[in-house]
């Protein structure tokens, strides 16, 4: 019986120690946010927080867990950069079907926490492990910005009328 | 599309039993677009298993309301039952939006749900199914959803005029109220929605004119985000049913292989392993969870039947495309005038390669089969054949089958097939509790249904001034549409998917001749749609040749494609709106830096890319920007055409990159995203999208984005270091600038990458 | 001229005594120390599967992945060409059950086959020299008792003159001596154990001694480490600076036994094939007593010294998560590659996130200027079974082109060895063919 601190609370799991923490999450206590994409620590799906620090839990022996806490995306709102970052995707509507989106909140929540105001180039190191084949990642910038500076990154839409148009 | 059945499917058949429980429950209106029964479906609650009647009573709802698209319930809640499957393209907020406006309610006021199986409810006019593919979504719908929403609201109307006795041309309608302003009465949806629902079907209905639209045409946020962000939107792979077990499985990794042997013993030893399943060709472990499953998988002693393709290779398939496209019988598509004896001939072969979806979520479905009744979850795009397959499998009939679609993790074509879920409908038949199917992504790419590999040779003849006086093009390759919709070929068996955007192209040229090679890959290696077949990969060749002519007549690209579109003013302005946006011809670019054009019109829209890209010396590609101009008439969401257009932009400038399927010893030999490359975030350039407004109908959006970036790119590498490329993915050893350039160190550092961020 | 004949004909007589003087075979069946694993006293079968074990037979005699064990096919791309390994199941037409004792005992111990033609030394007949003869019989009765594979052998893709077997004697009579293990009573039965384990069962030397320009094992320079199919087999004497003479003997056992040690690295490639197939399944004594014999190897500095910066500045100021003080800039191409597809497991800090194995800092793979290690694991990716779990890395090579794999080499030994990389897109396409 290992026990596991899984957003807050406490959960008693008989599973092998060397069984990745995303099958514990998904199959054994029932949380299915957090999700599988690879299972090679390629694609970031299935990213949650380990004391505060994103870790691919598709490669993450449960045995080594020990007492450290879990955070998943179930409960990353209740964190104020998980939740600033929630809102800016709503606001900036970054998601399309949504699968890669669990990991990559939990990504950029992380990335908040650590720089409240980051570079592009801070974006590119905390969110390049993250794969969205949907092509999202126009907007994850623009939202992980808006996160961060509360300044609206408008939707880029940008409309022309016919008699506007260069001739 | 399998031949319709014609009879009536469990939901309808309860709707017809308690149809006195709608009349009492509130209003919902029958909607007929196919020619089809009209009777009702069951939905409920995305997250409550649409489809499951006994779930949708439980849940407060009438089971069966008689409207494939709109049911209100006497509290006044709207629900909006989806005809097209959402994977990510924002269809069920567009859906919504065409609804919502006609009905006169806020996209607050309403719910979605997933439709239940129904061909007859729910087939696309487009597709002639229950279909979600093609970029059909909005362009099938958008006149009947309007029209559902119209009738609906003319009912509630007139039910409230009724009530008042007052004329209901009197009467407006607002965020889901009925009001009467002259004797400043008000009445909610809810409370006249059960006299709504006794009155006759109207005549006809009027729509709202286009300056009157509120929702219409305005960015609005998705429906379906709130719950994405918290984790909280159930995909197929998220289901979990009571008892249920999962099973991890194994195909043969060869096409047409079987299953010869398997030694068990030491996988039925591992803790948490229940059970080892096998079909013909697979074998599956059963676990308590995924992880015992596949555990007990890797300790299986398989022994394959490789079957007869054991050797095949990439490059034999190759050879026999290429000698097919040399000696091949052609069906001409299309034949305008001849080839002119006289002028400049130019002519290139394009290549292009198999290609994997990878759709974020791998295959999965989640079967029960008793002996009277059979359930599934799992996110398709066609859940009326994988009900058909359910069918033949179990050997129940469809009243005793419950599909139960889900959203989906990316489809991108993957997901209108239904191989994956006949696999786990085989598996779970033969035991006794519910089987969650997983694939792994190694079997997601390994079985993959590969869009097809072509062999393309177009030639053109050029006049004194090098316009091209005719074009020719003889494009060879394997055919989608004739084994997954064979009724659906043309004249002659023309697969007419295989020429989109060749039959008819942006430009005016006098004389030309089509023509397609059928060429079958060997049994077993089935190929599948991928985001755009034809339509991405003819834009390809056909753009990329544009500029290789634009070369030979030594004009420069843009100048060269206008002077072919004085006839087509939509796309001109296309053309001309991204020059401007990009700057073309402004400030001379770095070198090793070129822009490329690619235009066409798939899909029902017009669209324009410039791509900017650096090209390092040792052949490196560096995105740096990209512009697209888009016409796809009235557009429904400008922010989902937007986030369409820059996820399919990306999805293609990705595949052009790096993808490609390969086979050795008769099996695929990529298996996950270190081999089967996807572009990143830090690759990603920004991508501006401007948008020619009018009130055209609305185009496809899905793909558009993906057709028009290959040949963008491929033009913008060709302006970069003069290399045109023949072939896809991108062979960046074509691109080094010199040899030495490759004997020096490669720095940890580089001197300018260039993206230019927002 | 008849001179210059004369002077001929005395060379090849001289030839000729030298040729069967040094290719004298030792004749005695020879004495092995006490081994933990395989006392004396046990089951035969169990001595020859824990020395077959020990000798990592196994390595090269079973394809990976084709569950076949023991019936050959493996290849070996040598500077001369490509050998494959032969089918030693008992099988009577393809492999090697019509075969004597004395037929298993000369191919092992002389390196000649029951038809008297020579072995290749890819096969290490010159470690296995040293084993006693009732030890190789335990080995045969072991391969006796598995399963027969019919599998016919893979003829060999060598050019002449290197496809002359015969040749091989002179090979031979330059650098094999037959020769069986001896103790050396000065030393302790520990050490004895050790010797025995690494020179005649283990074949250390074969990849860890430098070789000569003859191919063959340079003495006096034993263990100093040396590049074999790209991959770097390390310095392992007990120089402080370049071989392993300032790890500790847990760290050298936990190298051995689970292929990582922390703070100095994780075994991959050839070597993460040893641990898998063979080192893993010593023994803790046996362990033990390799990691004495390691300890007493002469220190030395070998080719090419590898300098390890163990703070190295860049990854020390790099979070888990965050790169910090790297001299390249954020939009560097290896810095980018290494954000995208390694940083989630490694970390920024080379710490190893989800498995130490993942560590990095430290180690001599990202000390090594030329990045061979660290080319081939990028390349080729790295994956062991230990214990009922794999430990792995994917594959880069496929998806990754040269140039990008030679500028996350050098990014990687710049950010974790704080060393200039020496990487070029030519050496990585020389790495890929290797
Ligand atoms: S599932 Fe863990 S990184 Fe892809
Ligand atoms: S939103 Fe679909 S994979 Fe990212």
């Amino acid at each position: 019986m290992l026990s596991l601190s899984v957003n807050g609370e406490s959960h008693s799991v008989d599973v092998p120690a060397d069984m990745p923490l995303l099958w514990v999450l998904r199959d054994v206590i029932g949380m299915t946010g957090t999700k599988f994409g690879c299972g090679i620590a390629q694609c970031g799906a299935c990213t949650v927080h380990l004391d505060g620090q994103p870790v691919r839990s598709c490669v993450l022996p449960v045995g080594s867990i020990g007492s450290k806490a879990i955070t998943t995306i179930e409960a990353i709102g209740d964190t104020p950069s998980g939740q600033k970052i929630q809102q800016a995707w709503l606001d900036v509507d970054v998601v399309q079907c949504g699968y890669c989106q669990s990991g990559q909140i939990m990504s950029a929540a992380a990335l908040l926490k650590r720089s409240p105001n980051p570079s592009d180039a801070d974006i590119d190191a905390a969110m390049s492990g993250n794969i969205c084949r949907c092509g999202t990642y126009v907007r994850i910038r623009a939202a992980i910005k808006q996160a961060a500076t509360g300044k609206l990154e408008i939707l880029q839409t940008i409309v022309t009328s016919p008699e506007g148009a260069a001739s | 599309m399998k031949p319709k059945t014609g009879k009536p499917q469990t939901a309808e058949q309860i709707d017809l039993n308690r149809r006195h429980a709608i009349q009492s429950g509130g209003l919902a209106i029958a909607f007929l677009w196919l020619g089809g029964s009209g009777i009702a479906s069951a939905a409920i609650n995305a997250r409550k298993q649409p489809g499951d009647a006994a779930a949708a009573l439980a849940d407060g709802n009438p089971a069966f309301a008689p409207n494939a698209f709109i049911r209100i319930g006497i509290d006044g809640t709207v629900r909006l039952v989806m005809p097209t499957v959402e994977m990510g393209q924002a269809i069920y907020t567009g859906s919504s939006m065409l609804l919502a406006e006609e009905l006169g309610v806020g996209m607050d006021q309403i719910t979605v749900e997933h439709s239940p199986p129904s061909d007859d409810l729910y087939g696309m006019p487009l597709l002639g199914g229950q279909i979600t593919g093609g970029s059909t979504s909005t362009r099938g719908t958008w006149q009947v959803l309007r029209e559902a929403g119209a009738v609906a609201r003319t009912l509630l109307v007139a039910a409230a005029a009724a009530q008042w006795h007052v004329d209901p041309s009197t009467c407006t309608v607002d965020r889901g109220m009925v009001h009467h302003t002259p004797s400043g009465r008000s009445v909610g949806f809810g409370a006249v929605a059960s006299a709504a629902g006794q009155l006759p079907m109207p005549d006809k209905v009027q729509l709202k004119d286009p300056k009157d639209f509120q929702l219409i045409g305005k960015p609005l946020r998705r429906v379906d985000s709130a719950d994405k962000v918290k984790g909280a939107t159930q995909f197929g792979l998220d289901v979990r049913v009571p008892g249920m077990k999962i099973a991890v499985v194994k195909a043969c990794p060869t096409f047409d292989g079987k299953l010869a042997s398997v030694d068990d013993k030491a996988a039925r030893a591992l803790p948490g392993v229940v059970d080892v399943i096998r079909i013909g060709d697979a074998v599956a472990v059963v676990g308590e969870h995924f992880w015992a499953a596949k555990q007990g998988l890797e300790a299986l002693g398989i022994t394959w039947d490789r079957g007869e393709n054991a050797n095949l290779t990439t490059q034999q398939l190759r050879d026999a495309l290429a000698e097919s496209a040399l000696n091949g019988k052609s069906i001409v598509a299309r034949e305008v005038g001849s080839r002119p004896a006289d002028g400049k001939a130019v002519e290139s072969v394009y290549q292009l390669p198999m290609l994997a979806h990878a759709t974020m979520e791998p295959l999965n479905a989640t079967v029960f089969v008793t002996s009277d009744k059979c359930e599934i979850w799992l996110g398709t795009q066609v859940p009326a054949r994988v009900l058909d397959a359910a069918a033949k499998i179990t050997g129940l009939s469809k009243d005793k089958i419950i599909v139960h679609n889900q959203y989906l993790g990316g489809g991108f074509g993957r997901r209108l097939e239904t191989d994956s879920v006949e696999q786990a409908l085989a598996l779970a038949k033969q035991v006794s509790y519910p089987l969650k199917v997983v694939w792994t992504r190694e079997e997601d790419i390994r079985h993959d249904r590969v869009r097809p590999m072509y062999h393309d040779r177009i030639s053109a003849v050029l006049d004194a001034n090098g316009r091209p006086a005719w074009y020719g093009y003889r494009t060879s390759g394997g055919t989608v549409l004739g084994r997954w919709a064979p009724m659906a070929m043309g004249k002659d068996g023309l697969d007419s998917d295989a020429v989109e955007c060749v039959v008819e192209v942006p430009y005016e040229i006098p004389n030309l001749k089509v023509e397609w090679i059928r060429h079958d890959m060997p049994p077993g290696l089935i190929v599948g749609w991928w985001r755009g077949v034809g339509s991405t990969h003819n834009l390809f060749v056909v753009e990329s040749f544009m500029d290789e002519l634009a070369h030979h007549a030594g004009k420069d690209p843009l100048e060269y494609r206008r002077a072919l579109l004085q006839k087509n003013p939509r796309s001109l302005a296309l053309l001309n709106l991204a020059a401007e946006k990009i700057g073309w011809g402004g400030q001379p670019l770095p070198a090793r830096v070129g822009r490329g054009i690619a235009l066409g019109e798939p899909f029902g829209s017009r669209v324009c890319a410039i791509v900017e890209t650096e090209v390092t010396a040792q052949g490196e590609i560096r995105l740096r920007r990209a512009v697209v101009t888009l016409d796809c008439g009235i557009a429904v969401n400008p922010s989902s055409i937007e986030a369409q257009i820059q996820g399919g932009l990306l999805f293609g400038l990705s595949a052009a990159l790096y993808s490609e399927i390969t086979i050795k010893d008769g099996a695929i030999e990529q298996g996950n995203f270190n081999d089967y490359r996807n572009l990143r975030i830090n690759e990603t350039p920004l991508i501006e999208v401007h948008r020619i407004e009018n009130n055209e109908a609305p185009g496809g959006l899905g793909e558009v984005g993906t057709a028009i970036a290959a040949p963008a790119l491929a033009n913008a590498i060709f302006a970069a270091t003069g290399v045109r490329l023949y072939k896809l993915p991108v062979d960046r050893d074509l691109l080094v600038q010199n040899a030495n350039a490759l004997k020096s160190v490669v720095s940890a550092t580089v001197a300018s990458q260039g993206r230019d961020d927002a | 001229m008849k001179r210059f004949l004369i002077i001929v004909a005395f060379v090849l007589i001289l030839g000729s005594v030298a040729y069967f003087a040094l290719n004298r075979t030792d004749s005695s069946d020879g004495t092995a120390p006490a081994i933990a694993g395989a006392p004396a006293t046990a089951d035969v079968l169990a001595r020859g599967e824990y020395l077959a074990k020990a000798a990592d037979c196994t390595a090269c005699h079973t394809a990976p992945g084709s569950g076949k064990p023991f019936a050959g096919g493996v290849a070996f791309r040598l500077p001369f060409g490509t050998i494959y390994s032969s089918n030693i199941t008992a099988d009577m037409q393809t492999g090697i059950g019509n075969w004597s004792d004395s037929d298993f005992v000369r191919a092992v111990r002389e390196g000649v086959r029951k038809d008297g033609k020579r072995l290749y030394p890819a096969f290490p007949y010159t470690s296995y020299t040293q084993l006693s003869r009732s030890d190789v019989l335990a080995i045969k009765a072991y391969l006796f008792s598995l399963p027969k594979i019919s599998q016919p052998d893979q003829p060999n893709a060598l050019g002449f003159p290197f496809n002359q077997r015969w040749a091989m004697g002179f090979w031979n009579a330059a650098f094999f001596k037959s020769q069986r293990f001896v103790a050396d009573a000065s030393k302790s039965p520990q050490w004895n154990s050790g010797a025995y384990l690494a020179g005649a069962l283990g074949h250390c030397a074969e990849c860890h001694t430098p070789r000569n320009v003859g191919f063959g094992l340079e003495h006096g320079n034993e263990l100093a480490g040396e590049v074999l199919q790209g991959w770097r087999a390390y310095n392992i004497t007990s120089d402080t600076a370049h071989g392993i003479g300032a790890w500790s003997d847990g760290e050298i056992a936990s190298y051995l036994s689970t292929g990582h040690a922390d703070g100095r690295g994780s075994a991959a490639g050839p070597m993460g094939e040893a641990v898998d197939n063979s080192l893993q399944y010593l023994k803790p004594e046996d362990t033990a007593a390799l990691v004495t014999y390691l300890r007493s190897v002469p220190a030395r500095g070998g080719k090419d010294p590898i300098t390890i910066d163990a703070k190295a500045a860049p990854a020390l100021a790099s979070s888990d998560t965050a790169p910090g003080g790297d001299s390249a800039d954020a939009d560097s191409a290896g810095l980018k590659l290494f954000e995208s597809a390694c940083a989630s497991c490694h970390q920024w800090n080379g710490q190893g996130q989800e498995t130490p194995y993942a560590s990095l800092l430290g180690t001599r793979g990202v000390n090594d200027i030329s990045a061979a290690n660290v080319t081939q694991v990028i390349l080729h990716g790295s994956r062991m079974r230990l214990d009922g779990h794999d430990v792995f890395m994917p594959a880069f090579g496929r998806a990754y082109s040269d140039t990008e794999i030679a500028a996350l080499a050098n990014y990687v030994i710049a950010h974790f060895g704080n060393k200039q990389g020496t990487v070029t897109p030519d050496t990585v396409a020389q790495s890929r063919k290797l």
